[in-house]
């Protein structure tokens, strides 16, 4: 750790110690050591299976770790499913979109967290389909994505309409830490402006974020900070404005390893 | 392919994309399918399908058909009802039709009457205790043994890797070794008179509507039937929104139970008997009359009303071969090519959707 930055506990939003899984035998995180401050953008970088959404799969309960420790907000947590890692103020972008094909806009915007009335029916209480509608048109503008008709279901969108609606969701809701996996890995140049536009938002909310991307032009635009992963193992943690392009490629490739994280690469 | 431009905060929406309501395509279908029986009836016999052509009586239609078409669907449209859900949460239900013979079987142990003109009920399951108990006692009885086969399918579903398919499989094959364990084979017959009304007349219709009608309402308006779509749909992004999906799925094959249950009680109500083999098939009618709705049996689309008239079509076919006079093993022929035809329709749209996109 560098003693420059002013580095107070308080801080912190997200820690991990040691953070592991294996699958089996394969190693897919191993030993992950990683800080996320208040308000900070980081973005993680590495080859295709290196273990980027592997990390976030820990963190955001979707699976369960083999080992380490997850600290956010200031306490030890263990979620038991995205559904508990959201209520405590995580949202997630999956790189494979988590939105059901059939339904509309607002139906994937509040999917597994529904408005709803006569709460006393249990499973079978009523949907707040207005609410709903509403509060989806509102929160559309807030993030500046445009969809004509957002009753329509989202098979019949392009890829970028969809990324945008699952964008939309994460940043609508008041979350404490953001993170995106790929989310502009399958667009075009115009809908990927858009969702930088959205992350740009994030930034001046003032809210955290974790952006896994493989492009450099965005991350470099975008971020404070620049996790590399290899092989599973965190190799390098770069201040952005202390390196370049050539150099973050390098710690992807192999061609570098920071010295911190060379013991371990080596263990 | 990408032809449409996006620019920022103009995402660019063609309308020309929406599909037209899939009911609406099925309600073609259905009136298609009338209107060929009306007019092949006219051409060989002379007589109208649709229409009264009596002169004793006075009414426009002939509603003694249509009465006749709507009751013989209206027991495995219960069921149906249920199938329907199963099949739009991406899973299948193969038990339903034994978890009726099942069902019956039972109930009917506990609906039958003391004497029979005098004598004692020469068909008795169960000693004194169990005769001429009120009707709610079969009614909680059939619901809870359609319960139980329910909750085994949605837990075999939910909490074990084995597909669907199979687990319902098992519980078809092993609910129908039930009926025929639990009286010898034997039929069980003489009902109280409170549960032969049960079934009597055109009530069954009047449950079937009923039940449709709440379902449709369960299904578009709660969070149920959100949920339902969402796992069919696309049952990863269900899980990662943080739905209980193997809770969703116990309940969705626990109900699908409960409704084979229901038209277990219908149909031995209303045919004052209960057999080892009732409802044989009845699973495959109730999966023809779903897929014929516009359900896909990928998940995640179709509708209680898409259900209804596909059992429509269903009837009317039936009913439609008896008025032309056709042998009954054409009816069966015909019947399986019928669900195979709307299981390649369905697979053709999904094609077509998948290539949009
Ligand atoms: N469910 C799984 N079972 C077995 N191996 C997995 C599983 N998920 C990921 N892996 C493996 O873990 C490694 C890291 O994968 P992943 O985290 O998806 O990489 P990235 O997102 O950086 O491209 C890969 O070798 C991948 O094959
Ligand atoms: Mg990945």
């Amino acid at each position: 750790m560098s003693g420059i930055e002013l580095q107070d506990m308080d801080d912190i939003v997200l820690e991990t110690r040691d953070l592991t899984k294996h699958y089996g035998g394969v190693h897919a995180l191993e030993g992950a050591n990683f800080i996320l401050h208040k308000g900070e953008h980081v973005a993680i970088m590495g080859d295709n299976g290196a273990g980027k959404s592997t990390f976030v799969r820990q963190i955001t309960g979707v699976e369960q770790r083999t080992r380490g420790d997850i600290i956010f907000d200031g306490k030890s947590v263990h979620f038991s499913g995205p559904l508990a890692a959201r209520e405590a103020g995580i949202e997630a972008v999956f790189q494979n979109l988590a939105l059901a094909d059939h339904l509309d806009v607002p139906d994937n915007l509040f999917l597994g967290r529904e408005k709803t009335m006569w709460n006393w029916l249990g499973p079978f209480r009523r949907l707040d389909y207005k609410g709903m509608r509403d509060d989806t048109i509102a929160a559309l503008e807030k993030t500046g994505v445009k969809i004509p008709n957002i009753r329509n279901t989202i098979q019949n969108m392009s890829g970028g309409q969809r990324q945008c609606v699952a964008i939309a969701r994460t940043a609508s809701f008041h979350s404490k830490l953001t993170i995106m996996d790929e989310p502009t890995a399958a667009l075009g140049v115009q809908e990927t402006a858009q969702v930088e536009t959205i992350v740009r938002t994030l930034k001046d909310a003032g809210e955290p974020l974790i952006l896994i991307s493989h492009n450099m032009r965005q991350v470099m635009d975008l971020v404070d900070r620049i996790i590399v992963f290899r092989r599973g193992r965190i190799v390098a943690n770069l201040n952005r404005h202390e390196t370049d392009g050539q150099d973050v490629v390098a710690y992807i490739t192999g061609a570098k390893t920071q010295p911190e994280y060379e013991m371990e690469g080596a263990a | 392919m990408s032809d449409s431009a996006h620019g920022i905060g103009g995402l660019k929406y063609d309308p020309k994309k929406k599909a037209r309501p899939q009911e609406l395509n099925v309600f073609i279908a259905l009136a298609i399918i009338v209107v060929a029986f009306e007019g092949l009836g006219r051409i060989l016999y002379g007589d109208s399908f649709l229409f009264n052509t009596r002169d004793n009586v006075d009414a426009i239609f002939n509603w003694a058909r249509l009465n006749i078409i709507i009751l013989q669907v209206s027991i495995v449209g219960i069921i149906a009802l249920g199938v329907t859900q199963v099949i739009i949460s991406g899973g299948i239900d193969l038990s339903s039709g034994s978890i009726v013979g099942a069902t019956a079987m039972i109930v009917m142990s506990f609906a039958q009457t003391e004497l029979v003109n005098g004598n004692p009920n020469p068909k008795a399951i169960f000693g004194p205790w169990a005769m001429d108990l009120p009707v709610i006692v079969p009614i909680v009885v059939g619901l809870c043994c359609g319960l139980a086969a329910g909750l085994i399918n949605g837990a075999l579903v939910a909490y074990t890797r084995i597909p669907p398919f199979i687990a319902t499989l098992g519980m078809m094959v092993s609910a129908r070794g039930l009926s025929k364990w639990w009286s010898n084979g034997n039929p069980i017959s003489f009902p109280t008179e409170s549960y032969a009304a049960l079934g009597r007349g055109m009530w069954p219709v009047v449950y079937f509507i009923g039940l449709a009608i709440l379902f449709h309402l369960i299904l578009r308006f709660t969070v149920y039937g959100k949920h339902t779509y969402a796992i069919g749909s696309n049952e990863d992004a269900a899980r990662m929104s943080g739905i209980n999906v193997a809770r969703q799925k116990v309940l969705i094959y626990a109900i699908a139970g409960m409704l084979a249950a229901i038209a277990a009680i219908v149909l031995s109500s209303k045919n004052l008997t209960a057999q080892a083999g009732m409802g044989v098939m009845y699973e495959l009618d109730a999966i023809a009359m779903t897929v014929i709705g516009g359900v896909s049996l990928a998940g995640g689309r179709g509708s209680i009303i898409g259900t209804v008239l596909g059992a429509l079509i269903f009837g009317v076919i039936i009913s439609g071969f008896t008025f032309l006079k056709l042998d009954a093993y054409y009816q069966e022929m015909v019947k399986g090519a019928i669900i195979v035809g709307a299981v390649v329709l369905d697979q053709w749209r999904q094609s077509r959707s998948s290539m949009r996109s």
